[in-house]
């Protein structure tokens, strides 16, 4: 009898301690790697106010201006041709730097081919290309041509960060435990979490290319995934006012939206005035948001902005 | 201009948006109501909109003339951006008979303005327009409202003014801003552009930056262009229209014809 009690005693033991390892290992998380600076405890990233700004000296501010370049990695495809004329067209033409990378050469429209079906492959190879190619650019802006961007506001919101430390930024989204960065309202990395995700990437076990077992996991979770291992997180891009500045919706559904839940207050409830970036739209309505966005304005209204952005030469239609 | 069936679905975000910066805003309607609007002794519909214009003018004249200089005539499903109005009207002088809008040209010798762009009467063209029908020298000879306006504009020799800006690009329109803006390949005129009396330029030269008005604008649409008129803009951007700034071009201004 105290033979199979001690068994018994002996298999409840083992039990339990097994359980214990078991959820130990599941809420095991990858440890930060240790740096001087902050750990990016709070999820959101907000822009500086103008008041803020005046504090810096004119000199101080043009550094800031010429070092807050943006290089945008637009990925493509053929079978949406129309957008990604669309995007060469109107917003990109603003990014200090814009290259498309595409599944498969168009005859229409210049672009690097990544000859890569693979979606999560091909997001990959456009991201090593543009980390290995970025010359002096610090920031980095990923999209598709299906989300239309304005990068002026982009370069406010990261105007004061610095891209030597690691920034993953968007509109962000949750999935489980998971924070990811919504791919259609587009991605922006620092230099250093590109820098990270790159050589992530060399790391099989924790950033597989191909075949990912169990589930297809979609790219934008991917990302946070592997950029979770080398301690960096995703982090929500919001205005002075705490407005999202990343949109996965177009206008007009933010607008819609808006009439129901503020009915008396729709657009200062709707979005933000320095929005980033708006989904959904179709390419005629994104040459109409060129015009509203760049031109569209009541005269007699001046912002006393603290510093300058230039259009872009050789484009009529900002 | 407005009815009782469009108080709640058009009406009502017009006065929510750009009707508050009017200096004053009148709802012109068959029935008096607390939203509040004006009871005009019309039936509505569309054979009926020049009485109801006519009935308006004379409202106006009769009760509130003395106080404002220009008269708007817009539709519920208009968008007009105030400041921009102001900014056009500024290069004339209100005391003269003057009559701003897009201008079209059939039908009437001089031309008449759109209707669905909005079209504004300085003090001495509402004057004229209301001793035109006094003295019989205006009729309600057509139920085309913009057309048979201009008639009586001509009549009482009204001049029409050019609200383009310096560049030469529209400020009034009578339809929605994808009409006019989206690129295309040279091509004989649409049929929305048949009437214009200036050559039409199609694509992003087409309207100035200082809009005046979009026409058949409903909801989701009225506040998105009051959102990107007057709160999404891309900071620190350095405009390429500046009309203010000192240049050779910008010394010559357009004034009337």
């Amino acid at each position: 009898m105290l033979s199979e009690g001690g068994s018994f005693m002996k298999g409840m033991v083992m039990g339990g301690l097994f359980c214990l390892v078991l959820s130990f290992l599941g809420s095991f998380s990858p440890s930060l790697e240790s740096s001087t600076d902050d750990h990016h405890h709070h999820h959101h990233v907000k822009a500086q106010s103008n008041d803020e700004l005046t504090h810096f000296s004119d000199s101080q501010m043009q550094q800031l201006i010429s070092e807050v370049r943006v290089s945008c990695i637009i990925m493509v495809q053929p079978k949406i041709l129309v957008y990604w004329a669309t995007a060469v067209d109107t917003w990109s033409k603003h990014c200090d730097k814009a290259v498309f990378y595409t599944s498969e050469s168009s005859k229409a429209l210049e672009a690097v081919d990544l000859n890569e079906k693979d979606e999560w492959a091909r997001l990959r190879k456009a991201l090593k290309h543009a980390y290995e190619n970025a010359g002096d650019l610090r920031w980095f802006f990923v999209a598709q041509p299906t989300t239309f961007a304005i990068i002026e506001n982009l370069k406010y919101l990261v105007l004061t960060k610095d891209a030597s430390q690691p920034f993953y930024l968007g509109n962000v989204m949750k999935s489980g435990e998971l924070e990811y960065v919504a791919y259609d309202g587009g991605i922006v990395l620092s230099y250093e979490a590109l820098k990270r995700l790159v050589h992530v990437f060399q790391d099989e076990a924790k950033c597989p290319e191909r075949g990912r077992a169990l589930w297809k996991l979609s790219e934008e979770k991917q990302i946070a995934v592997c950029l979770k291992y080398t301690g960096v997180f995703a982090e929500n891009g919001e205005d002075v006012h705490g407005k999202g500045v990343f949109n996965s919706k177009s206008v007009d559904s933010l607008i819609t939206d808006s009439m129901k839940d503020n009915p008396t207050n729709v657009v200062e409830g709707c979005c933000s005035d320095m929005a980033v970036t708006f989904n959904g739209m179709s390419p005629n309505q994104m040459q109409v948001m060129m015009f509203g966005v760049y031109r569209l304005r009541p005269y007699g209204h001046d912002f006393h902005d603290s510093l300058t952005f230039y259009p872009p030469e050789g484009s009529d239609n900002d | 201009m407005t009815g009782p069936k469009n108080l709640e679905s058009r009406t009502k975000h017009i006065r929510e948006t750009w009707a508050k910066r009017c200096n004053k805003v009148l709802y012109m309607s068959s029935v008096k109501t607390d939203f509040p609007t004006v009871e005009l002794n019309v039936s509505e519909g569309r054979d009926n909109l020049y009485w109801k214009t006519i009935r308006a003018f004379q409202y106006i004249h009769r009760h509130h003339l003395d106080e404002a200089d220009w008269f708007l005539k817009a539709d519920d499903d208009t968008f007009v951006v105030v400041d921009n109005l102001r900014y056009v009207l500024s290069r004339y002088d209100p005391e003269k008979p003057w009559y701003v809008g897009r201008r079209f040209t059939p039908f009437v010798s001089q031309g008449y303005m759109s209707g669905g762009a909005g079209y504004v009467l300085s003090k001495e063209a509402l004057r004229r327009f209301i001793k035109g029908f006094d003295t019989g020298q205006c009729t309600h000879f057509s139920t085309i409202e913009d057309m048979a306006l201009g008639k009586c504009m001509e009549t009482m020799k009204v001049k029409l003014a050019d609200s383009r800006d310096v560049k030469g690009r529209q400020t009034f329109h009578p339809y929605p801003p994808r009409y006019y803006l989206i690129r295309q390949q040279p091509r004989p005129r649409p049929w929305y552009l048949i009437y214009e009396h200036y050559e039409p330029i199609e694509g992003p030269g087409c309207c100035s930056d200082f809009v005046v008005s979009f026409h058949y604008i409903y909801g989701v649409q009225l506040y998105a262009l009051e959102y990107l008129t007057y709160h999404l803009r891309p900071y620190g951007y350095k405009h390429r229209f500046n009309p203010d700034e000192e240049t050779e071009l910008n010394k010559e201004a357009l004034v009337g014809v």
